[in-house]
């Protein structure tokens, strides 16, 4: 039986009869990239791959010795972490991020090598790694979205049993949307930062990538938590998020935003989410349209506060206490030469932005203006959860496009995040999970909101779905 | 709104990215037509509206101030470009 087929329940279930050891999987896992990943390059650095010391853990704990497959952003005490950036190189953390701590406590083993990214998590194709862009899994010559475009095809592919990824304005759900895959993020301040090597820090949310909804809420129970060492994580209560899985939805109140139907998505997305909604409301759901008004400014908000955020946070790629340093001679001319070569063009599009609208002139104009915008979002949302349970839509307009096509056009690219940035913005929790396949093969993702620290109710519902219709079994011919 | 090559020159150095001539004309270009979309957000009549910087309600995290674990001096190193004794080396700021 090929193990690296299977999902982590699938797996734990056959470690704790014994029927397999750890170190099966990861044999398995093994044999799987080596011949997988030249043809998907999810996986960066893949030679650490064969470090002597690379075993899996044996453990009573829950997770048992599972594999687990991690972002390049997400520091691994003693594995490289670069974020797929050149002003990384070498960069080996002296420290775990929490989520990785937590991991092991929880007797996960951490893979070696990464998965592929954009630069600094700047991007939607995964096409801005300075190691070059991963391949879709149902079709290689289609990005994987992004940016933790590696953990989503990884996943897709079997070479990974579970990811984690991190999503600043859909980073996880529209690459799980492109690779047909479950994706989610939490509520801001669900999961600790501490250790993800930052990009904006009032979006940030780490989360997982998996082959289905039971394994999502697995992983969300080990990694989810206050963390003193973050203080944006929220110190309430972490329920067991497997206990709603299974519990129907008869009565359920879901939200339809008549603002994600608009022209400009496409039309085989738009029959699969609606061939959905009729799922849902076939399975007991009550179903509504809504508004949320300000849905077009999301965008154009996020790229002001996301890059003004990147922009101070980058600025500690100085050249002095890790990463890439190039020769001259004075301190001014060391910085500005390090990241100009250090840096690839999205991230000096971005910094070159974020400081602008921060600069003296420009501040109200974009920075302050785009914070009161960000209020009317979240407003938005507030006034559809007094009614409603949660919120269904598409991930995403489209489905994954050509590598090349959008890497001229910065805003066409910008624009391909249209439906996931308002959950950051908001701080909501958000899920993807896949609902169905256009013509040509490639998988549609459906995305489920709910109100801050609702993730219970977002994994009901994605898991009820799930099981009436079975997408998430449909596996890419490699 | 019109970004000259010398604007993004100017931003560039604040941001301590030594840019390239063409970069200077295609970030020029591109920043433009970023910037004019999102102009859009002039529509909306903001005068009233709180601006949101943290989207939880949480205020003031603070903690006690006691002696911890942090990083050892040879960790903190470890990564450093250019290291000697305990302190990472940078060229000489002071004539």
């Amino acid at each position: 039986m090929e193990l690296n087929k299977l999902t982590a329940h699938e797996l734990i279930g056959q470690l704790e009869s014994n029927k397999i050891k750890p170190d099966d999987i990861l044999s398995s896992l093994k044999q799987r990239i080596q011949s997988i990943n030249s043809k998907v390059k999810g996986y960066v650095r893949v030679s650490d791959l064969l470090s002597p010391q690379l075993e899996a853990r044996s453990s009573k704990l829950p997770l048992k010795g599972i594999p687990v497959s991690i972002k390049d952003n997400i520091c691994t005490e003693g594995y490289n972490t670069e974020c797929c950036s050149k002003i990384l190189t070498g960069f080996k953390p002296p420290y775990d991020a929490t989520v990785i701590k937590k991991l092991k406590a929880a007797g996960a083993t951490i893979l070696p090598i990464k998965t592929n990214m954009d630069e600094f998590a700047f991007g939607s194709s995964t096409e801005n790694s300075c190691f070059g862009p991963t391949h879709n899994p149902w079709n290689l010559d289609c990005v994987p979205g992004g940016s933790s475009g590696g953990s989503a095809a990884v996943v897709a592919a079997d070479e990974a049993i579970v990811a984690l990824g991190s999503d600043t304005g859909g980073s996880i759900r529209q690459p799980a949307s492109f690779c047909g895959v479950v994706g989610l993020k939490p509520t801001y301040g669900r999961v600790s930062r501490y250790g993800l090597i930052a990009f904006a820090s009032s979006l940030d949310q780490i989360g997982p990538l998996t082959k289905d909804v039971e394994d999502n809420a697995i992983m969300l129970n080990v990694i989810s938590g206050y963390d003193p060492l973050d203080s944006t994580s929220v110190n309430i209560p972490v329920p067991d998020y497997t206990k709603t899985l299974g519990k129907n939805i008869k009565g359920l109140k879901i939200a339809i935003p008549k603002e994600y139907f608009i022209s400009g998505i496409d039309s085989e997305v738009k029959t699969c989410i609606e061939e959905a909604i009729n799922q849902m409301k076939q399975l007991g759901a009550i179903t509504k349209e809504v508004s949320l008004p300000h849905t077009k400014y999301a965008v154009p908000v996020y790229y002001i506060i996301a890059t003004a955020e990147a922009s101070s946070n980058l600025a500690r790629f100085d050249a002095v206490q890790y990463g890439l340093r190039v020769k001259a001679e004075n301190l001014i001319d060391m910085y500005k030469k390090t990241r100009d070569q250090g840096f690839g063009d999205e991230s000096k599009r971005r910094i070159i932005l974020g400081t602008f609208a921060l600069s003296h002139g420009y501040y109200d104009a974009y920075y302050s203006r785009a914070l009161k915008v960000r209020t009317l979002i979240k407003s938005d949302f507030d006034s559809v959860f007094k009614e409603f349970d949660c919120i269904v839509a598409p991930t995403a307009p489209t489905t994954a496009f050509k590598i090349g096509e959008k890497t001229n056009d910065p805003l066409q690219m910008y624009l391909s995040d249209i439906f996931t940035i308002s959950a950051n913005l908001a701080g909501i929790p958000a899920i993807s999970v896949p609902c169905g396949f256009t013509k040509k093969e490639l998988p549609v993702g459906l995305q489920i909101f709910a109100k801050p620290f609702g993730e219970e109710i977002i994994l009901q519902v994605a898991h009820t779905y799930e099981q009436a219709t079975l997408w998430h079994k449909k596996k890419a011919k490699l | 709104m019109e970004i000259t090559k010398d604007t993004v020159k100017h931003v560039g150095h604040l941001a301590r990215i030594e840019l390239q001539d063409k970069e200077l004309d295609t970030l020029s270009i591109q920043l433009k037509s970023i910037l004019d979309f999102i102009d859009q957000l002039k529509e909306l009549n903001t005068k009233d509206v709180l601006p949101t910087s943290h989207i939880l309600p949480l205020n003031n995290v603070l903690r006690e101030d006691e002696c911890r674990d942090s990083l050892t001096t040879e960790k903190a190193l470890q990564n450093a470009p250019q290291k000697k004794d305990n302190f990472f080396v940078v060229p000489k700021i002071i004539e």
